[in-house]
């Protein structure tokens, strides 16, 4: 296992925890067991169930059967399932827009994705919100709102609430990309975590692009995870292509955590391997990029682990893949059943209370 | 007996809501120990230790926790150390805290404190009022006590209510005005109150406005003229039916706000009446507002920059002349 963790470039940067004292740790992340078969495949499970969900996503957008837009997250589904998968019920998770793959690790379902992007009315967000604006709140699932780095100050209110109620070993993890470090919530929220030195986990993937813009354009340190050490927090970077390698470091960030190590900021290096959203062709990405490393497909890669380890045949693999098509294609058609809203029977109500509606129809 | 006045009264309600909610907790800038800007939180963070803490000077980061707390339960109080400040935090209140209930279903029950309003030689930063500004935005409760006993049983209630609430404590009262006691109810939320009875004509004012209003309906009654004088408490919800039914008494509206004119309050009560109870005007409604540049830090530029009782007086003489 040592291998693949230092294959992965792997490596933590321990704060020494008082601010003052520019003496810190750098050190390659300790082998703290291994990724088993179960797990890595279970993972892996998840990212195709993701992907290929997506892939339905991107086809049925171009088919004029999802209104608003689609954001896919193809690419970044070994960062992300490592994200969902190392909560538990109980933790808070506030995931972004390439997160397809963590949210349905943390518990969110075909259906309810489907459900919220073709507008069902029994879908979570019930038509008044779309896409990848959404969760269950109250089941510590929070739902996105678009303006970049927002959920990072809500997860840590979040956690600064449990811990008030007397909760301990609960983590929340929010997710964001190199765009998004750029934001004043970023900044403040970071900020104010490590103050409360609450059990945060920050998961930033620099897949180099925000929308159009490339990371020379976005930040000028040499490397996103040196912020860790400007803010007082444990920073760890991780090969985002590498499924074990997110895995382990997504384990070793979310324990450190949950054991009171304060926030963790965690860096995947990977490639959007599609448009911002699907309306985009991406035109703007630069070709040896797609050719380098991180140009590869972390599916692809996991898929070829898998095999190289003797833990599924290319077989089993198709069979798996056959499965998720089954059941994407199969809650398509439920879904596509389901009424949508309708606008006589909304209550159109903003507030909780219903006296503090006012009527501002034409009279 | 000793008096208590409109700061302590504010202090006193969230000291009640401390001891009876264990839901609360208050977050902001230099109200721990130090007892805020405003000795609004003083001693409280003695008395309830663990539950009133200082933030660091990040209002996006204070009101974006307040919303996570709230999503998790907790009650959370947030004090802006002015309300001109909460622009650095308005998108977590108008995008976040404000639309979560209708995105989720699940409620967003924080009350964000904004000390607002001008005081002399408070200036451009420390002097602004954004009752409007909040109360476009669908989801936001908009309180304006003008009383003692409002400040402190306004506060109780936007505590106990789920939607989360823009209290704006306007900074001129903080020790000019007192009262003897403090009120075990008030009027319900969203109830706008006949501060002064008439019959000439409606003034219909909010915040510190209302005082120079009062005083504007008493140098007038020295001219035989009854002025009607009414504190929106509220401005959101509006409690249009007391304004209507006011109106529809004295037949003039005359409308005074220490906000900027476009767009805001006045204007709003302006657009109802005229548009629902048009045939109960007898003269054109009227409107008095801050003058439209910002707000001015010498005291002489301030004094005439916000409406003052003189030239509500002023504007009311004109309005009973029409």
């Amino acid at each position: 296992m040592d291998a693949a963790a230092c294959k992965a470039g792997n490596e933590s940067i321990a704060h020494a925890g008082n601010f003052h004292v520019l003496f810190f740790l750098m050190q390659k992340t300790k082998d703290e067991g291994r990724i088993s078969q179960a797990e890595y495949v279970r993972a892996y499970r998840v990212m195709l169930l993701a992907r290929v969900l997506e892939e339905k996503l991107a086809s049925l957008y171009r088919s004029g059967l999802i209104k608003g837009g689609v954001f896919l997250g193809r690419g970044q589904e070994a960062l992300s399932v490592s994200v969902g998968i190392n909560l538990r019920k109980g933790d808070i998770f506030a995931p972004l827009i390439r997160d397809q793959a963590g949210r349905m690790a943390f518990g969110d379902t075909v259906l309810e994705t489907l459900r919220t992007y073709l507008g069902s009315q029994l879908g979570p967000m019930r038509g008044r919100d779309g896409n990848i604006h959404r969760g269950r709140p109250a089941e510590g699932y929070y739902a996105m709102i678009s303006h970049l780095g927002a959920m990072i100050p809500a997860v840590a209110g979040g956690l600064l609430a449990r811990r008030l109620r007397g909760e301990s070993g609960i983590v929340g993890a929010t997710c964001i990309g190199d765009g998004g470090t750029s934001t004043g919530a970023f900044h403040e929220g970071l900020n104010a975590a490590a103050v409360e030195k609450l059990p945060l986990v920050l998961v930033v993937a620099n897949n180099r692009y925000a929308y159009s813009t490339p990371n020379n354009r976005q930040f000028a340190c040499e490397d996103l995870v040196d912020k860790a050490v400007g803010y007082g927090v444990a920073g760890h970077r991780v090969d985002g292509l590498d499924l074990e390698a997110c895995m382990l470091t997504l384990r070793s960030a979310v324990q450190a955590a949950r054991e009171g190590g304060g926030p963790q900021l965690v860096v995947g290096d990977l490639l959007r391997l599609v448009g911002h959203g699907e309306h985009d062709d991406a035109t703007y990405v630069d070709p040896a990029l797609k050719s380098s490393h991180v140009g590869q497909d972390c599916v692809v890669l996991a898929e070829a682990e898998i095999i190289k380890r003797k833990w599924a045949t290319a077989a089993e693999l198709a069979e798996w893949r056959v499965a998720a098509e089954d059941e994407v294609n199969a809650t398509v058609d439920k879904v596509r059943r389901e009424p949508a809203p309708s606008p006589e029977e909304d209550d159109w109500a903003a507030f909780s209370r219903p006296e503090f509606a006012e009527q501002f129809a034409a009279s | 007996m000793s008096s208590i006045t409109y700061l302590e009264a504010i202090r006193s309600a969230q000291e009640k809501v401390l001891a009876d909610d264990e839901r609360v907790f208050l977050y902001g800038q230099d109200i721990g120990n130090f007892g805020g800007a405003f000795k609004a939180t003083k001693n409280l963070a003695k008395r309830f230790p663990g539950r009133v803490f200082d933030a660091p000077l990040s209002e996006d980061a204070i009101i974006g926790m307040a919303v996570g707390a709230a999503i998790e339960g907790m009650r959370p109080i947030v004090e802006m150390q002015f309300a001109d400040f909460s622009t650095c935090g308005f998108n977590q209140i108008v995008n976040h805290a404000a639309t979560l209930f209708y995105r989720t279903g699940v409620p967003c029950p924080i009350v964000v404190r904004l000390p607002s309003g001008g005081t002399s030689g408070g200036g451009p930063f420390h002097s602004q009022s954004m009752e409007a500004l909040y109360a476009h935005y669908p989801g936001l409760v908009v309180m304006t006590p003008a009383t003692v006993e409002d400040a402190y049983g306004m506060l109780l209630a936007a505590v106990a209510i789920d939607d989360p609430v823009i209290f704006c404590e306007h900074k001129f009262l903080y020790y000019h005005l007192k009262a003897e006691l403090l009120p075990e109810s008030v009027m319900p939320i969203g109830k706008a109150r006949l501060a002064r009875a008439g019959r000439d004509a409606t003034i219909v004012t909010h915040g510190a406005m209302l005082h120079e209003s009062l005083a504007a309906a008493t140098e007038l009654a020295a001219d035989g003229y009854e002025i009607e004088v009414v504190d929106l408490r509220t401005v959101k919800p509006l409690d249009t039916d007391t304004i209507l039914a006011s109106v529809a008494r004295t037949g003039r509206l005359l409308c005074v706000s220490e906000e900027w004119p476009w767009g805001g309050v006045a204007a709003e009560v302006v657009a109802r009446v005229t548009s629902e109870g048009f045939g109960l005007l007898d003269a054109p409604p009227m409107r008095l507002n801050a003058k439209d540049t910002p707000v001015p830090y010498h005291p002489d530029l301030w004094s005439v920059h916000r409406p003052t009782a003189s030239a509500v007086a002023d504007a009311a003489r004109r309005l009973l002349h029409i």
